[in-house]
């Protein structure tokens, strides 16, 4: 018998392809995947918005509330502008709002706070903590409007407001991650062969605790875009003439009883794009954190 | 008990606090100040007349004493007049309180009516058609945006069903059936995202405790099916869900801002927006205080209520 022959054992089997452990886990999840399917096919019209719709988002035709017919599919708002293009366009701004405000601010910035009171404990948890007690004292949304309203109505500011808002869950969530992996023994080998704090968080704490803030940040991705939606549909958010689901929905309100269509679609395109953040954000909490699955 | 309810209501006082030095420093962080204000820049009327606005007002004195003064004044019960129409804030709010009070409320009792018997069947069935119906209906709740249902809610009963309720609101105590069915759609349209919420919440928590030993401990015994359901159950199972509706309350009164403004009903949340649209700032800083220290309060007497209600909280 030949060496090669004693490595490679007969009937070995191979490991499975990409596409086998996408069927499996698809087999697996298949509500989570059907809600990150949702997910892409909004970013994808999102993406491919300049190619897929008829007209220019602010082009006013001659016409004014036409209901949908075969030149103009969802019809035409109060300023004679394509009811269709606007709806693809306004899935832009939404989830530009949603990714600005979650990923690129609440993230972050909790991640920062939580894992630093979490790790050093002492006053620097309880300052940071009382901090997140505080901004825990207010209803999300009158937060939002709060600083939306202070500091003047545009689109930038609202997603710092939410940004703002959300930041303090994902600080409780880091700290209580990070509380339940700074004691563990590879942390404590770490600090013993002189390591620097920065690299123990940054090499051993952070990987540890990513999971909870990855399924917090899509969770919060569709809370985000609802948010954006009810902070435009206010008139705080988004302003005209950018389409945006939440702007449409709040001037398509208006003429609700002569073109109902002017609200409708706009309030059906957040509703599923939040479902598929919702049921992706579901499906990923499963995979991720199988004690809390639910089924 | 005492003790935990002391320990409970000390450790509010620093929230409290925190969320009116929150408050104080927010409107301070607006470019110029309450005289830029009532007098714009356009406006001449001298440095000497600024100066002494300035004084009236007491911006010309240390941070910290214009915190204590304000501060001050709110323990008293005054946030301060509107700049568009001079009222008290605190009277304003008082007077619309009620109704944004009554619209959570309602949304509360109706979602627990909803999503609790559902959630349990969903549990006990679980996998079944009426799990997965359950399941499906939820997600949607959880995804449909209130302002939105609220606006398909219009459409329906005015254009389809051809019913618009009387415009001017009969208080509750009045003619409760009017108001209730005045009020009907707003409450709808609120309770929908809590009661998948509160639904998921009691499906999850009555899994949960049906996989424990004493069930099978339950079952050994001999005890029947019902007996089972509620002594053992339900009554573990219904902590959690407390504890959702509980925090919910406190939710729905930034719910009821969205709620309030398309229904045109004059509560809290109204105040607020009515406040936002003119820049009024005070109105601002008035209402948002007052919404922090009802939700705080709310949450405090939610918590004080589960303590009495499970032995346990009180020892963890």
């Amino acid at each position: 018998m030949s060496a090669a022959t004693l490595a490679i054992p007969r009937g070995r089997v191979a490991p499975p392809t990409f596409w086998a452990r996408l069927r499996r886990e698809v087999r697996r999840y298949p509500i989570g995947f059907l809600g990150l399917a949702i997910v892409l096919v909004v970013v994808l019209l999102a993406l491919t918005a300049d190619w897929i719709t008829p007209y220019d988002p602010a082009w006013q035709i001659d016409e004014r509330l036409t209901p949908p017919n075969a030149d103009y599919v969802l019809g035409l708002d109060e300023f004679g502008r394509d009811v269709y293009s606007r709806v693809i366009y306004g899935a832009r701004v939404s989830l530009y709002a949603g990714v600005v405000s979650v990923v690129l601010i609440a993230l972050p910035v909790g991640t920062v706070l939580g894992v630093l009171a979490g790790y050093f404990r002492g006053w620097v948890d309880t300052i940071l903590s009382r901090i997140v007690d505080v901004m825990f004292a207010f209803p999300s949304i009158i937060l939002a409007i709060a600083i939306v309203g202070i500091f003047g109505a545009s689109l930038t500011n609202a997603m710092i407001a939410i940004g703002i808002v959300y930041a303090p869950t994902f600080a409780r969530i880091a700290r209580g991650s990070t509380l339940s992996v700074a004691n563990l023994d590879y942390i404590t080998a770490s600090r013993t062969i002189g390591a620097k704090h920065a690299r123990i968080i940054w090499r051993h704490v952070l990987p540890n605790i990513a999971a909870p803030l990855i399924v917090q940040t899509t969770l919060a991705l569709s809370t985000a875009i609802l948010f954006e939606a009810a902070l435009s549909f206010l008139g705080l958010g988004t302003q005209p003439p950018t389409p945006s689901w939440g702007t449409m929905l709040g001037t398509g309100r208006r003429y609700m009883e002569l073109a109902p269509w002017t609200a409708i679609y706009p309030g059906l395109a957040i509703m599923i794009t939040v479902l598929g953040f919702n049921l992706a954000g579901d499906g990923l909490r499963d995979a991720l954190d199988p004690r809390l699955r639910e089924g | 008990m005492a003790k935990y309810f002391a320990k409970r209501l000390l450790l509010a006082v620093p929230t409290l606090f925190g969320v009116t030095l929150l408050v104080f420093t927010m409107v301070r962080l607006i470019p110029g100040d309450i005289v830029d204000m009532l007098v714009p820049a356009d406006i001449y009327v001298g440095p000497e007349y600024r100066a002494q606005m300035r004084a009236m007002y007491g911006l010309d004195q240390p941070i910290y004493v214009q915190y204590v003064r304000w501060i001050s004044q709110v323990a008293q019960g005054n946030l301060g007049s509107s700049l568009r129409n001079n009222e008290p804030i605190a009277k304003t709010l008082i007077t619309r309180l009620p109704l944004t009070m009554e619209l959570a409320f309602f949304s509360v009792v109706l979602s627990a009516l909803v999503a609790i018997p559902l959630g349990i069947v969903s549990a006990v069935k679980r996998n079944s058609v009426v799990d997965f119906v359950a399941r499906v209906l939820a997600m949607f709740g959880l995804s449909v945006p209130s302002f939105w249902l609220a606006s398909m809610l219009l459409l329906v009963t005015s254009v389809v069903l051809h019913w618009q309720p009387d415009l001017r609101l009969v208080p509750l105590w009045q003619d409760p059936l009017t108001n209730l069915s005045q009020l009907a759609m707003p409450i709808v349209a609120l309770s929908l995202a809590l009661m998948a919420i509160v639904m998921r919440m009691t499906r999850s928590a009555m899994l949960e405790v049906l996989r424990q030993d004493y069930m099978q401990t339950a079952r050994a015994k001999g005890l029947l099916p019902r007996v089972i359901m509620v002594r053992h159950a339900l009554r573990n199972a219904f902590i959690p869900v407390l504890t959702v509706l509980g925090i919910q309350i406190g939710g729905l009164l930034g719910g009821t801002v969205v709620i309030e403004q398309i229904f045109g009903l004059p509560g809290v949340g109204r105040t607020l927006l009515e406040g936002v649209t003119a820049r009024d700032y005070p109105v601002i800083q008035g209402t948002v205080l007052f919404i922090a220290v009802v939700f705080v309060v709310v949450n405090l007497v939610v918590d004080l209520l589960y303590a009495a209600v499970d032995p346990r909280i009180k020892y963890g």
